[in-house]
């Protein structure tokens, strides 16, 4: 027979919850696709500075006002450790890409490296910020 | 009798119905982002909250302005691209079509807004 059969395929994420039983690895790896989509708010953000910033001081002092307000801080800080979630997440794939660390235990090892790494670069950040 | 082999038959049939390109894409731009991000987060974090004059000393600079234009473009086109594959995974039709369209445009809008804004600073 040459043609394919037509038939309803499931939507993604189907397997979740009622299949299959979420994992370190399945679950560090969907982190890296919220962090970066939420990461539109801050780009929001930052292009609304950068427009203020262009616009003149009255415009500007407007944006900073609410950039560094304490929801400004919260997103911004957010954002920050999302980046860099974001960063070790991609990272990890692209050592995965290359079919390396695809062993169980390294596996997890690298998915533990990522929520701890991404804290740890936050503070860091935060850091030399202040100094 | 058509003579299709198996392979040619499963091409194409993917969720996304195209893929190895895109891939790739997102490989290079996050190798790029891997490089450029550190500076960048340092830089504009400290124009960040310094006031305007400070603020506006350092992106008029080309340092900086350049250094955020790049993020901002390979950044956009990451997010978009990696973005598109997040809607073909969970969703199918008209509803594809508008979001892939509604996020493209949200990525495109934020690089000539930036640009602008980077321009006009800068000169």
């Amino acid at each position: 027979m040459a043609e394919a059969k037509r038939i309803e395929r499931p939507l993604s994420p189907f397997m979740f919850v009622q299949y299959y039983r979420l994992q370190l690895t399945a679950v560090t790896s969907v982190m890296i696709r919220i962090t970066g989509n939420a990461l539109m708010v801050a780009t929001l953000l930052v292009i609304w500075w950068l427009l203020a910033l262009a616009a003149g001081p009255e415009a500007f002092e407007t944006a900073e006002w609410w950039i560094t307000s304490w929801v400004g801080n919260l997103v911004m800080f957010g954002s920050l450790w999302a980046v860099w979630y974001h960063y070790l997440g991609g990272l990890r794939h692209l050592i995965f890409d290359a079919g390396k660390g695809l062993e169980l235990e390294t596996a997890e090892k690298l998915g533990w490296a990522c929520v701890y790494g991404s804290v740890v670069l936050t503070v860091l950040t935060v850091i030399i910020y202040w100094i | 009798m058509r003579y299709l082999t198996d392979r040619k038959r499963a091409v194409g049939k993917g969720s996304a119905h195209a893929g190895a390109e895109h891939h790739w894409f997102m490989i290079v731009s996050s190798v790029a982002l891997a490089f450029m991000l550190p500076t960048w987060l340092i830089v504009f974090g400290r124009a960040l909250g310094s006031g305007y004059d400070a603020a506006l000393d350092t992106m008029s600079r080309p340092f900086p302005a350049i250094l955020t234009a790049l993020v901002l473009i390979v950044g956009m086109v990451h997010f978009q691209k990696g973005a598109r594959t997040m809607i073909e995974d969970y969703t199918g039709g008209t509803t594809r079509k508008l979001l892939i369209m509604a996020f493209a445009g949200f990525a495109y809008l934020m690089i000539a807004c930036g640009i602008f804004a980077l321009v006009k600073i800068a000169l």
